[in-house]
């Protein structure tokens, strides 16, 4: 069913950041960036499981949101590669948000005239959030990309490592394909504004656009990266130890 | 981090506050890093609408030693309060 993949698929990208980015609590490289990475963990996870209250009213069947995100095995999930990609420094993981973030918002803005009312809901209330993430990662970019010497090699490394899973952002799954008219969005129409947002920051930041193809792709349909898996042994640890746990 | 940021005072103020009250510090690289890790760390639960911060250094306190002499002095002056004065029936509003 288009519209359940759909929503696992927003729901997934939002849980796999959010898990990523909760690696960093009580990591973060001061007090107060903790916290604020912390913060946007939290809010990611929040949105995914108003994407998974829904998809489990959709598929039905007993599905609630906690069986959709701590029961299913890694082939079924609907994320993209990026969000799943390790945290290694500082600036992976801005650089992993900034490109994320911009995506994100203006996926939302889009969604919010989707024909689909609670996929509306959810991209207004989150698209809120999302501004706030793409302005903390932005000045996060600018500031590694045009600090020190250290700073910008590490952003530009984190750039080489990093540009090659975007592309699969603005190509569409076939569940996206299907709903691109009327729960979805074109995806392919998001990558224009997307690449002008990212290279305004760049700029700001001496930072060149990659010229490199961005290939990597399959995450949509199932096909992880290795790290997936790992991801999920952390996260459902809990409830595949110790089935309907509650707290 | 070889250099320690700088330590920024933060003030909110609350939805139906009217002053900016200040609330704590924190490190921040520039100002607008302050605003933000203010946001992210002192307006978690909706404490505020609006933001000031201000770099610590800038702020210059009186010196607790010479307490005696700045605010003693003000305390057996009651006359300096309304309350001192008693109103002369007549006057109904002031």
């Amino acid at each position: 069913m288009p519209l359940l993949s759909y929503l696992l698929h927003l729901g997934d990208d939002a849980l796999i950041l959010g898990h990523r980015n909760s690696e960093w609590c009580g990591h973060g490289p001061v007090l107060e960036q903790d916290i604020a990475l912390t913060n946007i963990a939290l809010d990611l996870i929040g949105q995914a499981r108003l994407f998974y209250q829904y998809a489990a009213e959709v598929k039905g069947d007993g599905a609630t949101e906690d069986s959709l995100a701590y029961l299913r095995d890694v082939y079924d999930f609907r994320n993209c590669l990026l969000v799943e990609q390790p945290n290694g420094d500082w600036a992976h993981t801005i650089l992993r948000q900034f490109l994320f973030s911009a995506y994100q918002y203006e996926l939302y803005k889009a969604l919010r005239e989707s024909r689909d009312a609670q996929v509306s809901a959810i991209a207004v209330k989150s698209l809120k959030e999302v501004t706030y993430h793409l302005r903390w990662s932005g000045e996060w970019v600018v500031r590694l990309g045009d600090g020190t010497s250290e700073s910008r090699r590490r952003m530009a490394r984190a750039l080489e490592d990093l540009w090659m899973f975007t592309g699969e952002l603005f190509r569409p799954a076939p569940f996206e394909e299907v709903l691109a008219l009327g729960a979805g969005v074109t995806v392919e129409a998001l990558e224009e504004p997307w690449k002008a947002h990212i290279r305004r920051v760049f700029d700001e930041a001496g930072l060149d656009m990659p010229q490199t193809p961005a290939f990597q792709a399959g995450g949509k349909t199932g096909a992880h990266s290795e790290y997936l898996g790992h991801i999920l042994a952390d996260l459902q640890f809990m409830q595949r130890a110790y089935p309907g746990c509650n707290w | 981090m070889t250099a320690e940021w700088p330590l920024w005072e933060v003030f909110i103020r609350s939805k139906q506050g009217l002053d900016h009250k200040h609330v704590g510090s924190l490190h921040a690289a520039d100002a607008a890093m302050a605003v933000e890790n203010a946001r992210d760390v002192y307006t978690r639960r909706q404490e505020g609408v609006s933001i000031w911060v201000v770099e610590s250094r800038y702020i210059h306190a009186s010196d607790p030693g010479d307490a005696d002499s700045l605010f003693d002095p003000a305390s057996d002056k009651i006359y300096r309060h309304p309350t001192f004065y008693q109103l002369p029936p007549e006057v109904k509003n002031i």
